[in-house]
């Protein structure tokens, strides 16, 4: 363990939080919507050009260059919490797909989808679950036939967040039917605006449709899109999960999270007593605090692991059960703390935060269910990281 | 001793549960939550036909000259069937005017006097919320106000907990996660008081007892929904309800909720029978059952799986409706404390 900064970090702080001090006005405000708003994409280049995102990512597919560096990767972390100015792009294309091709995709993929997608010029859909296949994914359905150099697709997927907004998608497909259910699937890339391709949009608690469903009738997609090989799609998928579940776990979102909790509580007040000052709320704050710093040590020795190239065992099977559950509590202390103004939605003068807290509140839950519920995140956590006996028929991921 | 509910009390609680289930569906909620003002109509003529305003006013005035454990009977059924409603309101007002404004009850129970109530401001005061009384007329405004919105009386409170019963006139609609209700921020200005009652701690515990007589309703529905959902959708071949993991939650759900139906029958009778506990136990129900109800509604919300997260299924209404009745007159914390001052366990 050594977590001293050397001269060379100390400086290298300096420097993150001297970039990010001056350049603060680039950065896009909450006016700027729609997932390539120009200011968005600016801020992003910027990031990027300055290594303060895809930091690790070779220069030959659009990323910085740089060598991993665990203390680097925390100080910038840190500095964005900091600052509290807008973090760096992150979504599944990014945290998902690009990580996946790295490790799977050909060079030709690697090359064309890389670039825009870590520039926010490309952004993706994940085509998994569908209404009969979600914990049990490996029973989707989805089917593509081969047509000399295309596959021909039908089916439904639901669930999928952004289709709406998406170029592209990566998407499991049933290319062997005769196959073991985890045998017979294939993970393929395609545009989706390929003729064929119906997206409905699903209304979702929170009062948006974040979620679609997607339709393909006979959409014929080259085979030049699949990653790694035909019907091996189940160990490519296991992969981005692996990503997914890290990032839905990501400590310093959380870190950001807690912080605008802790200046809620500074700033409101119940009854003329400020909210940090009533013993209740601020024993809840700080219980939450102590989770916060669990996650983030956690997070650093699970980087730790991945940088030597070895398992982080149950430090990183828990991430994504812990790192969910602790972003609701943190909502819910906020709602908890706001009392009857925590509950107003929508506009009006005594909303706090725009109403982000509710949307948290509901949208961590949801979080909470998607990729992978806490329940099977139990299941995984029990058979994967204790060893414990399989439960009956269920028929785990390969 | 015998602890349960009469046969008239069962009887009473079936036309309710049936009203709502026939007269309240789902789909005539959304057209509520959407703003149509025909289908919150439909509701207020069905509930005035059974003559459910009048359930806690004495027979002589017109009503049926029930109790509180009968009141809370029906809010139940209307928690529920997440059935908007001026229930809550003119039980509230009506059990508080009783022996002060006769003529006022039986303007309630006849449907031609309709309440609103604004108690929040004795628990909780922010953005300057507060009423003050000076010679005989109300200024200021309040927060939350239930049933404001068509009232033809408002009963607020004032900053030294005094009960007044005023003519409603400026508010504002404060839009929150639930939809399907009304709340609203009274804004008074010099308004008549024409009665004044001293229990303001009395009308609260009142009012935060039906809350937790709401949220058990919804609670028990959202059970109900997570088990019927378990034993249909089926995963790896099998029904979710066939995995431990699920029938633990749902069991779970119902451990929890079962003791809070008999603990609120209970303060209810003790409401009713005047005893000193009454507004404790009226309290700790509300702080307490607003703690089971958030842990079923995330819950069965989980049980459903992605489904509980869309607007499909519509269990976000129900998910909505714990979530504001938790923080309504009081947080659990808020309400704990309370209850600690008024048995004098601690000075306020
Ligand atoms: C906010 C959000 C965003 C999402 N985004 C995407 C997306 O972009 N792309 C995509 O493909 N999908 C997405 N999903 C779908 C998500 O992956 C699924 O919802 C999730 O895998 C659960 O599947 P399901 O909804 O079918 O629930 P089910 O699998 O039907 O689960 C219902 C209940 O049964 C339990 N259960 C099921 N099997 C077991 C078992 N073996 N043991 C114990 N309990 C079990 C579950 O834990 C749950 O409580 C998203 C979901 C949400 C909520």
């Amino acid at each position: 363990m050594d977590l001293t900064l050397s001269p060379e970090y100390t400086a290298f702080r300096d420097h993150v939080a001297k970039l990010l001090e001056e350049n603060a006005h680039l950065a896009p405000g909450p006016e700027d919507k729609g997932l390539k708003h120009p200011k968005r994409l600016a801020w992003q280049k910027f990031l990027i050009g300055e290594g303060l995102t895809a930091r690790a990512i070779p220069t030959e597919y659009g990323g910085y260059g740089a060598e991993p560096d665990i203390l680097k990767s925390r100080i910038i972390a840190e500095e964005f919490a900091r600052s509290g100015v807008p973090r760096p792009l992150a979504g599944q294309g990014i945290s998902m797909l690009v990580p996946t091709l790295l490790e799977l995709g050909t060079p030709e993929q690697k090359e064309k989808y890389i670039r825009p997608t870590l520039y926010g010029e490309m952004i993706w859909c994940q085509g998994y679950s569908e209404p009969g296949a979600g914990s049990d994914l490996a029973s989707l359905q989805t089917k593509a036939v081969e047509d000399g150099d295309e596959y021909v697709i039908n089916g439904q997927k639901i669930w999928t967040s952004t289709a709406r907004q998406a170029d592209m998608i990566f998407c499991l497909v049933r290319t062997d039917p005769e196959a073991k259910k985890h045998h017979g699937i294939t993970y393929i890339l395609f545009p989706m605006n390929t003729p064929g391709i119906e997206v409905r949009p699903l209304v979702d608690m929170t009062g948006s449709a974040n979620f679609n469903e997607v339709f393909f009738t006979d959409v014929r997609v080259p085979k030049s899109g699949v990653v790694f090989e035909p019907n091996k799609g189940w160990q490519v998928a296991n992969a981005t999960l692996t990503h997914e579940r890290g990032m839905l776990g990501d400590p310093n979102a959380t870190k950001a999270r807690f912080v605008e909790l802790v200046e809620l509580m500074k700033r409101e007040t119940v009854n003329g007593e400020r909210l940090i000052d009533n013993p209740l709320l601020r024993d809840r704050l700080m219980a939450l605090q102590a989770e916060v710093y669990a996650m983030q040590a956690n997070g650093l020795r699970t980087m730790t692991s991945r940088l030597k190239k070895e398992s982080a065992g149950l430090a990183g099977l828990v991430v994504k059960l812990q790192g969910c559950e602790l972003n609701h509590q943190i909502a819910g202390l906020a709602i908890d703390a706001l009392g009857e103004l925590g509950v107003l939605y929508g506009d009006g003068e005594h909303l706090r935060s725009d109403g982000s807290w509710q949307w948290r509140y509901m949208y961590d839950l949801g979080l909470i269910i998607g990729g992978g519920t806490a329940q099977i995140q139990k299941n995984i956590i029990a058979e994967r990281g204790l060893d414990m006996p399989r439960e009956p028929k269920l028929a785990v991921r390969a | 001793m015998e602890f349960g509910l009469s046969e008239d009390q069962t009887l009473l609680q079936e036309t309710v549960r049936r009203f709502v289930a026939e007269q309240a569906p789902l789909d005539l909620i959304r057209k509520i939550a959407e703003g149509n003002a025909d289908a919150k109509q439909t509701i207020t003529t069905g509930m005035d036909e059974l003559g459910l305003n009048g359930v806690v006013i004495p027979e002589e005035l017109g009503g049926a000259g029930l109790g509180m454990l009968d009141a809370v009977l029906v809010q139940e059924c209307l928690g529920y069937g997440i059935v908007p409603s001026g229930f809550l309101a003119n039980v509230v007002a009506s059990s508080t005017l009783s022996r002060v404004d006769t003529g006022l009850v039986q303007d309630i129970a006849a449907g031609e006097a309709r309440f609103g109530i604004a108690l929040n401001d004795l628990v909780s005061r922010r953005d300057g919320a507060g009423l003050s009384a000076e010679s005989g007329e109300l200024s200021g405004t309040s927060m939350m106000a239930l049933s404001a919105e068509d009232a033809t009386h408002l009963l607020v409170c004032d900053g030294e907990g005094k009960l007044h019963v005023c003519a409603p006139q400026d508010h504002q609609i404060l839009l929150t996660i639930d939809r399907t209700r009304v709340f609203a921020e009274l804004k008074l200005s010099k308004a008549k008081s024409h009665v004044s009652v001293t229990d303001g701690k009395g009308a609260l515990a009142r009012a935060c007892l039906l809350l937790a007589a709401d949220s058990l309703g919804v609670s028990q529905a959202m059970l109900d929904k997570a088990v019927e959902y378990a034993k249909e959708r089926k995963q790896f071949g099998r029904v979710i309800g066939s995995f431990q993991a699920v029938k633990h939650l749902c069991a779970e759900m119902a451990a929890k909720i079962e003791p809070c139906r008999a603990f609120i029958w209970h303060a209810a009778h003790a409401l009713d029978m005047d005893e000193d506990e009454a507004s404790v136990m009226a309290f700790l129900a509300k702080a307490h059952m607003s703690d089971v109800a958030t842990f079923v509604a995330r819950t069965s919300t989980e049980v459903h799986g992605g489904m509980g997260f869309t607007d499909l299924v519509g269990l976000h209404y129900w998910f909505k409706r714990v979530g504001v009745n938790r923080q309504l007159l009081g947080s659990p914390a808020q309400l704990r404390q309370m209850a600690a001052v008024a048995q004098g366990l601690v000075a306020a």
